[in-house]
């Protein structure tokens, strides 16, 4: 008994003594759970295996970025529905970018009806379940925008109507590669500029308008191998025939809601990020810069900024990855995206709930771990170094 | 006339005294006010007179369909129509006992509301230090989730039992958010406490615990506790969806409180541990009387919005096919009466939504400078 004793009260021992219980007790779950899986598979004469992926499906999907039609397999219909996550991601992150450092700033302002505009915003939005929100734009636009013949028009280019937005399709004519070329030969300018004048500045003390010269760069070199090689875009612009649109792209009423609906909502998150980062920096930084006699722009761009963004990026991140994860409610308002290829129809047509969720939620993790990853490394490579 | 000034080699003397600089620009009362907040410089007034035009175009349009054309009475959306052009609210007043309980039988109402109201007074101490009567108060707060369990499926004290299947409206939003808050919050801090440990077992467990959560969307897990747990489990076994639901929804949000959790652990400053160990604490006793309590003192905007959060997405149990308000909603819609009234239903649950997470968030502006104890 006091042998026992003994080895509860070392350290050492008391440790392995409760890793081991931890871990028995975790395999013995473990096993139980699958266990369970096996016996309830046979019983059913289920098996398990991934060969349902090649399988035709047999459903339309109605928003596809890659050619895909009813006969092609399971496995095909689970990549367009992630590439419609993808689309859906990236759109709504850009926009939700725009949105929420506007509302950032705005809420900043020293303008208190702009100030306080924003915040009512904010707290309005954030403080409604997204799902919400996602059916509340998918109502609106299905129940209360005009039909196809009443379109909602910006300068009869766009078209909003019940069965979506409708905006030009560009159309690539010969000649594409020296446009695309133009748009390469700007970035590398651009960055081996903004380099050099950085390299020049720590030097030298002077200073180039990067940004100016930059967007300059970045609007004239394309324009010019547009020009160039003879406008070798067009654009096919929608055109009312009947009682629909034809030519240009349809965006439907999923995914123009969807898209709208986790920008708007990401927005407001992003709005408080920006706020808060900028508010973080400290007061003395501020003022010490106003005292060299920084003017007010140099101050935000060479002083708060760099430093409110290394507060600001880890939380934005993580906004972004939210806005993924949150792009899987496409399944209530019928967006085909992973979720609903993947983990909806095709799990129901071939009863594969196991591997199928398996897929889903996996693919879901990687795409997270990964964003994670990148946000340490980032984090690591920006942190102040402490004394 | 322009004032004499003496030459003299002594310097530059005024020999009449200098008129009056104007007063500068008042900075009180209400034009001080509007001219340093609305009206500091031009690009500042513009701004400001085109936001009142902004405003202003939106109330007056949005007013006309929110209340002045809006219907309060009526039988179908087509009657609706015939009085008014603007939003039909008879909708939400046909439909409200439904949007408040779902399909709980009506001649048993009363047991959900008597659970709402005990509510109140079972969180009352936890929330408020000044309670009257805490400390007797807080018995009743930790028998009140037995007592709203026994009351809502009923089954004894001769209440006939009813089943969770008919659970709904808020009153089910309600049951999911504050049993998922109440439960997430203690197997967060153990998970938190988990992924800090020195031992390598129970942190990796801890992490992979965390990380898989976090890792997918809440919809992925409610679609596994809908269609997959029965195979997890022995064959035979019921096990009811709304129990999954919360259990699922526990583990959820805990991952999130853990990370919160931890943050709050990590920024205790190493020599409150030392200290703790130096007078002859062991592990759990610094845990629970000095890290702990700091640690959660610092993370609590952090956790109230992942209450928050939690509160917001139980609206997704309607993919699983429960009945919360937006599940109520939809099926009104789905009724041909009230075909399209979907911008009516979704606000009116947009607004059931911002009344309780505004207050939450609220209530945790309000905690924050309670607790605030440094000396600023």
């Amino acid at each position: 008994m006091s042998y026992l004793n003994s080895i509860w009260r070392n350290e050492h021992s008391r440790g392995v003594l409760i890793q081991v219980f931890v871990l028995t007790g975790f395999f013995a779950l473990f096993s139980w759970l699958i266990g369970n899986v096996i016996s309830n598979f046979t019983s059913l004469n289920k098996g398990f295996g991934f060969d349902f992926l090649l399988l035709p499906a047999g459903y339309d999907i109605n928003q596809t970025l890659i050619e895909y039609t009813n006969r092609s397999t399971h496995l095909r219909a689970a990549i367009v529905g992630l590439l419609n996550t993808f689309l859906v991601a990236a759109v709504g992150v850009v926009l939700a970018t725009l949105l929420g450092f506007i509302l950032g700033v705005a809420r900043l302002s020293r303008n208190w009806l702009i100030s306080k505009l924003a915040y009512i915003y904010i707290e309005f939005t954030r403080n409604v379940p997204v799902l919400l929100h996602i059916l509340l734009w998918h109502g609106i636009i299905v129940n209360t925008m005009p039909h196809p013949r009443q379109a909602l028009t910006i300068g009869e280019v766009l078209f909003l109507t019940n069965r979506g937005l409708y905006v030009p399709k560009p159309i690539a004519e010969t000649g594409i590669g020296l446009v695309w070329l133009g748009v390469v030969a700007a970035l590398f300018f651009s960055v081996g500029f903004a380099r050099y004048s950085r390299a020049r500045q720590r030097q030298s003390g002077l200073q180039w308008p990067v940004f100016r010269i930059n967007l300059v760069i970045w609007i004239l070199l394309p324009m010019l191998a547009f020009f160039l090689a003879g406008q070798p875009v067009s654009l096919n612009l929608p055109v009312l025939t009947g009682f629909n649109f034809r030519g240009g792209i349809q965006l439907p009423p999923e995914f123009v809601a969807l898209t709208f609906a986790l920008a708007i909502y990401t927005a407001a998150f992003i709005g408080e990020i920006v706020r808060a980062g900028i508010v973080a920096v400290d007061k003395g930084q501020r003022e010490a810069a106003e005292a060299i006699g920084l003017k007010p722009g140099q101050v935000m761009n060479e002083v708060i900024l760099p430093q409110a963004r290394r507060i600001i990026i880890p939380p934005l991140t993580s906004q972004y990855l939210n806005l993924t994860k949150n792009s899987s409610l496409a399944i209530a308002i019928g967006y085909m995206d992973i979720v609903a290829t993947l983990g909806g129809i095709t799990l129901n047509q071939t009863g594969r709930e196991m591997e199928a969720m398996l897929m889903v939620m996996g693919i879901y993790l990687i795409i997270s771990l990964l964003i994670s990853a990148l946000m340490n490394w980032y984090n690591s490579r920006v942190r102040l170094v402490g004394r | 006339m322009a004032p004499q000034r003496s030459q003299s080699a002594r310097g530059y003397v005024a020999t009449v005294s200098l008129p009056a600089l104007p007063p500068p620009i008042g900075t009180s009362g209400l034009t001080g006010w509007m001219r340093q907040n609305l009206f500091y410089n031009l690009t500042n007034s513009l701004m400001t007179i085109f936001t009142v035009v902004l405003i202003w175009l939106l109330f007056s349009s949005a007013s006309g369909w929110f209340v002045f054309d809006a219907v309060m009475q009526a039988g179908s959306k087509q009657e609706c129509l015939k009085i008014d052009s603007g939003a039909c609210w008879a909708v939400i007043g046909k439909r409200i006992e439904q949007f408040m309980f779902g399909f709980y039988p009506e001649a048993e109402r009363w047991r959900p509301l008597v659970c709402f109201l005990l509510l109140f007074v079972a969180i009352g101490p936890l929330l408020l230090p000044s309670f009257p009567a805490r400390r007797q108060m807080l018995w009743f707060s930790a028998f009140y989730p037995v007592l709203t369990g026994v009351l809502l499926l009923g089954g004894a004290f001769g209440m006939p039992p009813v089943k969770t299947a008919l659970f709904g409206g808020f009153m089910l939003t309600l049951i999911v958010g504050v049993t998922g808050i109440a439960a997430s919050l203690p197997l967060g801090i153990l998970l938190a406490l988990g992924r800090q440990s020195k031992l390598l077992a129970v942190r990796t467990l801890s992490v992979m615990f965390i990380e898989f959560m976090r890792g997918v969307p809440l919809i992925t897990l409610l679609f596994v506790a809908s269609t997959m747990l029965n195979y997890f489990l022995p064959p035979g076994t019921h096990f009811d969806l709304l129990l999954r639901v919360l259990i699922m929804v526990t583990f959820f949000s805990a991952a999130y409180i853990a990370e919160v959790i931890r943050g709050g652990l990590q920024a205790i400053p190493a020599g409150q541990y030392e200290a703790a160990q130096a007078i002859g604490l062991n592990y759990w006793q610094t845990t629970r009387l000095v890290t702990l309590p700091q640690a959660l003192k610092i993370s609590i905007p952090g956790i109230v919005n992942t209450f928050i959060g939690l509160y917001k997405d139980t609206t997704l149990v309607i993919v699983i096919g429960l009945l919360d308000p937006l599940g109520i909603g939809r099926a009104a819609l789905a009724d041909a009466n009230w075909n399209g009234l979907s911008n009516e239903i979704y606000l009116f649950v947009a607004l059931f939504f911002f009344v309780s997470c505004f207050a939450m968030s609220r209530y945790s502006l309000w905690l924050e400078k309670r607790l605030a104890t440094e000396h600023r």
